[in-house]
């Protein structure tokens, strides 16, 4: 898998996601994966502006990243460049990834898409080839019912 | 983020490219082990060249080889791809907790806006 994508649905209006995806102030209300409180936030949400998180989880660890927003379209398209500093994946420290983010209105508030794509080289080599994934999928299930 | 062995992930990545050695995998796993020449049967290329590919599965811990009289016999061997697997979920659970969070502070964010009033 050369990108994982997410999909949530969000009973908040765009511009509200919106914010807490682009200021200090909600960056550091959410970032990181558990509990584990977030110890720096900066952003400048303007094309070619930067960011840069820090964030430590319940196991003690710290991670940092840091990226550059490449479009910034309020209240609805979010794109920024993403590379470990500290922590995170030891393999891709030099790599940097991108992030898209699509925000669109629905009944209940928004729909947030978020993509994380161009992990590690190889993978991203390995899945411009149809079926990768597919057949990855399948072989990992089985040989999880079979162990 | 828990520690790996970095290049054991870089060896079954690069094993995984290629689509011969993909589908050398996905036979193993329907049929468990197999002789060396029964594996080469389907593919259009020549036993040497299907000992090359067993090579590199068999150098990123992909399969085993086992040789009995004058049959080798390969089978699947699961620890890097479960390895490779957790590389990937390790993603998923860093942004399916975050954006959880997300959801979280902006729904409080939403529901002190409407209290607020217009």
């Amino acid at each position: 898998m050369t990108s994982l994508t997410l999909v949530r649905r969000i009973r908040a209006r765009p511009s509200i996601v919106f914010a807490a995806l682009t200021t200090a102030e909600g960056l550091r209300a959410w970032m990181g994966p558990d509990a584990g409180p977030v110890l720096l936030a900066q952003s400048d949400a303007r094309a070619g502006g930067r960011y840069r998180v820090r964030f430590r989880m319940l196991n003690g660890s710290e991670h940092e990243s840091a990226g550059e927003f490449l479009e910034v379209i309020e209240p609805r398209r979010l794109v920024m460049s993403w590379q470990w500093v500290h922590g995170g994946e030891p393999s891709e420290a030099r790599e940097v990834s991108r992030i898209e983010i699509e925000l669109k209105p629905v009944d209940i508030g928004t729909e947030l898409t978020f993509t994380h794509s161009r992990l590690q080289s190889e993978v991203s080599r390995a899945s411009h080839e149809r079926g990768w994934r597919g057949a990855f999928d399948k072989l990992v299930r089985h040989l999880e019912e079979s162990t | 983020m828990a520690k790996y062995s970095e290049s054991g992930l870089d060896r079954t990545f690069a094993a995984l490219v290629d689509p011969t050695r993909r589908a050398i995998l996905a036979r193993l796993e329907r049929e468990e082990h197999l002789s060396v020449s029964h594996l080469a049967q389907p593919f259009a290329i020549k036993l040497p060249a299907v000992m090359k590919h067993l090579a590199v599965l068999e150098d990123a811990g992909l399969i085993s080889r086992s040789k009995l009289g004058r049959t080798v016999t390969v089978r699947l061997r699961p620890e890097p791809m479960r390895q490779a697997l957790q590389w990937l979920q390790r993603y998923e659970r860093l942004w399916s907790g975050s954006l959880d969070r997300l959801a979280a502070y902006a729904e409080g964010r939403e529901r002190a806006a409407r209290k607020a009033g217009p």
